[in-house]
């Protein structure tokens, strides 16, 4: 019973929700920390940020991490799709009248529409940098040892730069995708430590006040980072 | 009081039922919800119609047979109170009521708004006891010490009178908060401990057989449940079964 239990149970597919969200939002964090750079990399011409671009996609520990990272967006995914065909087949015939916002918080109950508003950005995300940096051809950066780096810095300010015909609705899918976002760990953060058990009286406030804040101040960041590159190539 | 109500009709499980609808008039603000229900069926007999079949018993809140989504909520707008308690006077004079059954793959219509909630009971019959050795000489439970929180907190899960609200409100259609409250009731005591492991892992088998959905932690089973059972049981639950997958228990 335990061996199946742990792979087919309907609680063994909300602790691996729970375990890769929870994982995703450290990501999200250390993501974040990586591009705050860009409000300080031009001083140096991108040098600093384009040799942290080279040290994360080489240093063997944060590439295994990467693998990781990939791994948890792919079951996070499917697994989510997975619980809601079995959530709509619990319930074949649905209401007449229906006042679902009595009970519940909106993020809650569109968490799949969110993810796949999340996926969209992903994908196009993806496409515009981790593409271009593992297999697109990325201007070379020359130190002053002659050694030569690659230039993500000057990919990505290019890219939200005001001459650019698409940046413009570039930052709009990058806001909308960093609002969904925001909704998504809105509800999703504090669900993921419910989801495996970790509640209790003395700590669920923190916990809830915590995933509040990250899930605003995260996306807000992100954010800011774009329109400021936008902005100060104006 | 007149209202105009919008009742579902079906015939039987296979039938594919419809919404009818049925005016009422001469309605007290004192009746309860039930109450003017019978009021509708007398009318319905005395035409010669079929009277709306629906689950009722104590009508003072604590049985768990009464159901009924009325206005898009679990026994109503009211928070705690059970469809029985609800009175006409927490509606508006000729306002139109929706009326539903439970609705959920586990729980079939039996007829017009009475389901099926014996999936309920295998959940219990699947680990919903302890197991006690009723012959020699069995320990005396008030002479067991018990911490008062612990008392209090198996006491409010045992409150859950398993109307099945919490699955019909849910969104998915899932039964975490009906099941963890009955795992809770005995494994916050000493006489749940010998089975706690074993008893959640058949509870929850039992629970995924019966085709319930998968919790998503809206919360909305705690709003709707009329007897106020909280999220931390099913946050308990998780913790249990968790631990009894990875103990191997």
């Amino acid at each position: 019973m335990a061996q199946n239990g742990i792979l087919k149970s309907s609680l063994a597919k909300k602790y691996a929700m729970a375990a890769t969200g929870l994982f995703l939002c450290l990501f999200l964090a250390g993501h974040l920390a990586g591009n705050l750079q860009l409000f300080t990399a031009g001083s140096d011409g991108g040098r600093q940020f384009n040799e942290y671009a080279k040290f994360m996609t080489t240093f063997p520990a944060v590439k295994l991490l990467s693998y990781l990272t990939y791994f948890a967006v792919l079951f996070h995914l499917v697994d989510g799709v997975v619980l809601s065909i079995q959530n709509r087949k619990a319930r074949p015939v649905r209401y007449a009248m229906e006042r679902p916002s009595t009970n519940a918080g909106w993020s809650s109950r569109n968490m799949m529409i969110l993810g796949t508003i999340i996926l969209v950005f992903l994908v196009t995300h993806m496409q515009n940098f981790w593409w271009q940096m593992h297999f697109g051809s990325v201007p070379m950066q020359t130190l002053e040892d002659g050694t030569q780096i690659k230039d993500l810095y000057f990919v990505v300010a290019a890219f939200f730069h005001p001459d650019n015909g698409f940046a413009l609705p570039a930052i709009g899918l990058y806001l909308l995708g960093q609002f969904a976002l925001g909704f998504h760990l809105w509800h999703g953060f504090s669900s993921g430590f419910q989801s495996i058990g970790l509640r209790h009286p003395r700590f669920s406030a923190l916990v809830g006040g915590l995933g509040k804040a990250f899930s605003v101040v995260v996306p807000a960041l992100f954010s800011a980072i774009v329109v400021f590159l936008y902005f100060t190539q104006a | 009081m007149n209202f105009t109500l919008k009742i579902w009709r079906q015939e039987g499980p296979q039938d594919e039922g419809r919404m009818e609808t049925y005016p009422v008039t001469g309605i007290s603000d004192e009746m309860s919800f039930l109450e003017m229900m019978d009021v509708l069926n007398d009318q319905l007999i005395r035409d010669g119609k079929d009277p709306v079949a629906f689950d009722h018993d104590c009508r003072e809140g604590i049985c768990g047979m009464c159901s009924m989504f009325i206005n898009g909520e679990a026994h109503g707008p009211n928070r705690k109170t059970t469809t029985c308690q609800l009175h006409m006077r927490s509606f508006k004079d000729g306002e139109t009521i929706y009326i539903e059954p439970w609705r959920a793959a586990a729980f079939p219509v039996v007829k017009d708004l009475a389901v099926d909630r014996s999936a309920f009971d295998r959940i219990i019959q699947a680990g919903g006891y302890v197991s006690v050795n009723s012959s020699g000489n069995p320990l005396d439970g008030n002479a067991i010490p018990i911490p008062k929180h612990d008392a209090d907190d198996a006491f409010n899960a045992a409150t859950c009178i398993g109307c099945g609200a919490c699955v019909a409100t849910c969104k998915n259609a899932s039964a975490m908060l009906f099941a963890s409250a009955k795992v809770s009731q005995l494994a916050l005591l000493p006489q749940g401990q010998p089975e706690r492991m074993s008893r959640v892992q058949r509870m929850v088998d039992q629970m995924d057989k019966e085709g319930f959905g998968n919790c998503t932690n809206t919360g909305a089973c705690e709003v709707e449940c009329p007897k106020g059972i909280s999220l931390d049981n099913i946050a308990r639950m998780n913790r249990d079964y968790l631990k009894s997958q990875v103990t191997g228990e």
